[in-house]
């Protein structure tokens, strides 16, 4: 990357400047011994050319809109349109959520995004005695069709994308989406949005399962096909790297795990329906988490990008440039937020919005200060969206694309982190693939070693949260307003559910349901029997359940 | 203490559970209550179901509870897991692959830490079996950790063996400890769904037929060898376990008929008897000899090499042979304790 | 012989976030606990069922779903019902301030919210928490 002549006058330099650091550290030391990232991995004091002379400039850095991407999809950058303010929300009954979502699309949000509760995102209805005192309590509660009406009214779906981030009955809501466009008459090649719909993360990290991991993917093909075919501007699936992180995870195994789903996936699809690659790598999308640690943050989204972009091109063949591309959310990391000082909480979460534009998102979630203790208030999501706006529009952070590009420091960093991270994909692939190291357990022992790991180093002092462990205010008073979710909710909300089960017609749903079996024990694609199933007032569990019944249940193995 | 005894024999789960706790702290007392359970034990039928670790044997438990459930047996299960040497803190981590039968009443699952045991099966998993026994469950699992001697301690506590194995876990047959092969009743071959499974298979069945050679004995009984399918199958995992849990009956059907049952249990019941006189005679003797430092005395003697650990046991044995009443020669001896 | 303590560490409802109840597992090991980790999706009846079967000392139950306000005191309710209210039961997870008071009147015993040292929350139950006779 640099020539001879370069080098070698760099490295006099180096070697004086080498001596100066150990006279000075001789009569005053360093603050500490050693000095990591967040995920332990050693960082230098300093960064020169030395460190990156084996990088091929047009092989690993080139130009934006060029293979590997390391700088970016999109020729233009940020300039054509800035990442979507895409912040995630659920409020409890469809008609709050609707009346938050009407808020932040007038606050400035230009993209929507689903929170569902527990027993929606579990694939029970609210009157399953599992649901008690779960409803609604962090995010909407949908059972049926109606809920689902009320949740978009008002919302031209032909003008706004919704992300619905819903899992096992990925299938079933997105039915619902689909059933909801056909009812306001927007034809479904104009519908845009996201389903998380990413079972792989939640056998590793985030535990809301349902079937068992093959019948789970198959599903996920079937999602994949039917987009294909039927839905061609929705992303069927978020590959998700966000809840690994939060699960405790190392930034490298949230990178690798996460691609390495992306992997399975692309297999499986390819495999089972026979598709080609090029007919949905473009729908794939991701969806990281920004943590707290500025540099390693933006190195792995950049070499995210660089690692998708080989694996399709050289593992997968693709030959369409925009099957290359990866797109993902970023969302600012849940777990890093604090309970004590809560205001301090507003801070982080900028630095770590701005690491994911540096990173090059396309679209982000910032979270609100609250969010430690419950649903997010009005004023608290408002500053999570000024956040967003002011990085836009008055940092100059947008100005210019890639800014960090050949910084010695962050091309270093990328580098390290594409390698450690193919090395748990080699691993992975040994193993037989994802499905059969989650069998295995080994993304889930790796994550539980990392969080006991960071656990301790925060117990010991040997890393700190201010606030936590530094900084501490003894006898800290909090007094920030907190949303309060009424029981009366549930009440509510079950009342809706029994009117609807009520004036629907029973026998017309049961056939419906019947049919939704028969296409599961065949094995074809499950879409269309679930749509006419939505449509017939069928609720989630309902649908959840004959798919329980087909493929098994899965339980927890208790890796801990 | 006592009138736990009581209601264990009425059926009361929580007595069961709180003796056994009493027996693995080592609490004294407990013989009061083991007199009395000891007198009432047989009636159960023991499984052993030991393998190394990540075998797959908690899962393959859970299914046999459901399967000898809906034969309507009442079940219990003894879950052991390892325990820290460095902390004494254990994760027992067996349990929550049984969690879906938590509810039912006729299904007690009791998890145990080694607590260091690893020289084979604690004294304390040896008699908790009775007070499961006397508490009324049919059926008996234990499920030993796979580690250590208690693999094959397993045997003198178990009427059925099954060893399980999982193919691709490297060389298994000859990594095998010696005796492992040689105490299991049923064999089963877990997650057989994996690359391996028919080599396994085939080495298995060959070390069978070999070592029945050897031993010429069991006869009777025709080792069988099964192969339990992928849990992620749920359907088939259950049917599979279904004809595991009948081999099982019949193995036990087996043991009756033959007359076999009480041999099985002989080995156990000679080790109870055992350590019962181990806790009569020299705990007692330890406990003297410590009180006045009488035992570190001996030490020093030893350490100086002044004199032989032979001779001072000789003494100590004559001492103590005289002054309780079990002199076998005569009258001479001082009769005066 | 000194006597163990028996946990368990229990996530009642629906809520699957387990890093929590996980760390402090292996923290519940490494302070000698001997440790009965349920995992997740555990219904008050099963972790009640599960606290007498096993005979322990303390059942720590952790959620981060906000349904804490009904199961919590379910579980407490349940072991009251059976006779077994002598076993200790504490919480975790995300359980606003304003909600304290209602749980400790159910019968919990302590509540550690997030960012509480591991060594605080063995170090409470060493002077709280006896093997029962």
């Amino acid at each position: 990357m640099f020539t001879a002549d370069l080098l070698d006058k760099s490295s006099q330099l180096r070697r004086k400047w080498e001596d100066e650091v150990k006279r000075s550290v001789e009569k005053h030391a360093d603050q500490k011994e050693s000095w990591t990232t967040l995920s332990d991995m050693d960082i230098k004091r300093l960064y020169g050319p030395e460190d990156i002379k084996d990088m091929d400039f047009a092989r690993d850095i080139g130009y934006p809109g060029q293979y590997p991407y390391l700088r970016g999809n999109q020729v233009t950058g940020y300039r054509g349109k800035y990442w979507t303010f895409r912040m995630f929300s659920g409020m409890s009954t469809a008609v709050e959520t609707n009346l938050r979502w009407h808020y932040l699309l007038q606050a400035g949000q230009t993209g929507l995004s689903t929170a569902f509760d527990f027993p929606t995102l579990m694939g029970y209805d609210t009157d399953s005695p599992r649901a008690k005192g779960e409803c609604g309590k962090c995010g909407v509660a949908i059972d049926t069709i109606n809920d689902f009406q009320d949740l978009i009214k008002g919302i031209p779906l032909d003008k706004i994308t919704t992300s619905m981030t819903i899992n096992p009955p990925a299938s079933v809501l997105w039915a619902m989406y689909i059933a909801s466009a056909e009812l306001q008459g927007v034809p479904l090649n104009k519908i845009g949005g996201t389903i998380q719909n990413d079972m792989l993360k939640e056998f590793i990290a985030q535990k809301t399962f349902m079937c068992p991991p093959d019948p789970s993917v198959k599903l996920i093909s079937d999602t994949i096909e039917f987009g294909t075919h039927h839905v061609p501007k929705w992303n069927t699936i978020s590959i998700s790297g966000y809840h690994i992180r939060e699960a405790g995870s190392t930034a490298v195994q949230e990178l690798a795990f996460t691609l390495r789903d992306g992997m399975e996936y692309i297999e499986d699809a390819t495999r089972r329906k026979g598709l080609h690659v090029d007919q949905f790598a473009q729908r794939l999308s991701f969806f990281f988490n920004a943590h707290i640690d500025f540099f390693e943050e933006i190195a792995k989204l950049r070499a995210a990008r660089r690692i998708w972009a080989r694996a399709l091109k050289e593992r997968y063949g693709a030959q369409d440039p925009r099957s290359l591309w990866m797109r993902f959310h970023t969302q600012t990391a849940g777990c890093s937020l604090t309970a004590q000082q809560p205001y301090n909480n507003v801070v982080r979460t900028a630095i770590e919005a701005l690491a994911a534009v540096l990173g090059g998102t396309q679209s982000l979630h910032t979270n609100s200060l609250d969010e430690v203790f419950c649903l997010p208030s009005d004023s608290a999501v408002q500053i999570a969206i000024r956040t967003q706006q002011i990085i836009a529009e008055e940092t100059g952070a947008a100005n210019t694309i890639d800014p960090l590009a050949g910084s010695y420091f962050v091309e270093a960093l990328t580098n390290k982190m594409e390698e450690a991270a193919w090395e748990y994909i080699h691993k992975i692939d040994d193993m037989g693939g994802m499905v059969k190291a989650i069998e295995r357990g080994f993304p889930q022992m790796e994550l539980s070693d990392a969080a006991y790991k960071f656990q301790r180093q925060i117990d010991s002092g040997e890393k700190t949260m201010v606030g936590i462990n530094k900084y501490v205010e003894a006898d800290e008073q909090t007094s920030i307003p907190i949303v309060d979710i009424d029981e009366s909710i549930e009440e509510e909300q079950l009342r809706r559910l029994a009117a609807v089960k009520r004036s629907r017609d029973s026998r017309y749903v049961a056939q419906c349901l019947e049919d939704v079996r028969q296409v599961c024990k065949k094995g074809d694609n499950v879409m269309p029997a679930v749509i006419a199933a939505v449509k017939s007032h069928a609720t989630v569990q309902e649908v959840c359940d004959v798919y329980r019944e087909v493929y098994g249940e899965y339980r927890d193995p208790g890796i801990y | 203490m006592a009138d736990l005894g009581e209601r264990i024999l009425a059926g009361d789960i929580r007595a069961a559970s709180r003796l056994i706790r009493n027996l693995e702290d080592g609490m004294p007392d407990t013989d009061l209550v083991m007199k009395e359970i000891f007198l009432r034990t047989g009636n159960s039928h023991v499984i052993g179901i030991t393998g190394a670790p990540g075998a797959g044997k908690s899962t393959l438990t859970d299914e046999l509870i459901a399967a000898f459930r809906k034969k309507d047996r009442s079940v219990g299960v003894m879950a052991v897991d390892p325990s820290s040497p460095f902390t004494g803190g254990a994760i027992l981590g067996d349990r929550i692959r049984m969690m879906r039968h938590a509810e039912d009443k006729r299904v007690f699952v009791r998890s145990m830490a080694s607590r260091g045991n690893m020289g084979g099966l604690s004294k304390a998993v040896g008699e908790s079996i009775h007070v499961m026994d006397v508490l009324g469950q049919e059926v008996i699992i234990v499920e030993t950790c796979g580690v250590g001697q208690q693999e094959v301690d397993i045997i003198n506590h178990a009427h059925t063996v099954i060893v399980v194995l999982v193919p691709g876990m490297g060389d298994e047959v000859q990594a095998l400890k010696a005796g492992l092969m040689e105490i299991a009743d049923i064999f089963v071959i877990n997650k057989a769904d994996r690359d391996g499974a028919g080599k396994l298979y085939k080495e298995v069945l060959s070390v069978i037929e070999m070592s029945a050679k050897d031993r010429g004995e069991n006869g009777g009984w025709t080792i069988p060898v099964l192969m339990v399918e992928s849990v992620l199958e749920p359907h088939k995992f259950a049917e599979s376990v279904a004809i595991l849990g009948e081999k099982i009956e019949e193995h036990y059907r087996y043991l009756v008929d033959n007359q076999l049952i009480e041999e099985r249990m002989r080995n156990k019941t000679a080790a109870e008897l055992n350590e019962a006189l181990w806790a009569s005679i020299m705990q007692p003797v330890l406990q003297d000899l410590s009180a006045e430092g009488e035992f570190e005395d001996m030490v020093d003697l030893l350490m100086k090499r002044q004199i032989d650990p032979y001779t001072l046991a000789k003494e100590v044995a004559t001492r103590y042979m005289k002054r309780r009443v079990l002199t076998v020669e005569g009258p001479s001896a001082d009769q005066s304790k | 012989m000194p006597r163990k303590l028996r946990v368990v560490i229990a996530k009642p409802g629906l809520d699957g976030h387990d890093r929590g109840a996980k760390v402090l597992a292996r923290a519940f090991r490494d302070a000698g606990y001997e440790v009965i980790y349920t995992g997740c999706h555990q219904t008050p009846e099963m972790i009640a069922a599960v606290a007498i079967q096993e005979d322990v000392d303390l059942v720590a139950l952790s959620c981060l779903s906000g349904a804490h306000r009904y199961l919590f005191p379910q579980v407490t309710k349940l072991l009251k019902d059976e006779g077994a209210d002598d076993i200790v039961v504490m919480g975790g997870g995300i359980i606003p301030e304003q909600d304290h008071a209602a749980l400790y009147e159910a019968g919990i015993a302590a509540i550690f919210g997030p960012g509480t040292p591991l060594d605080t929350i063995t170090g409470w139950i060493d002077e709280n928490v006896q093997p029962r006779e």
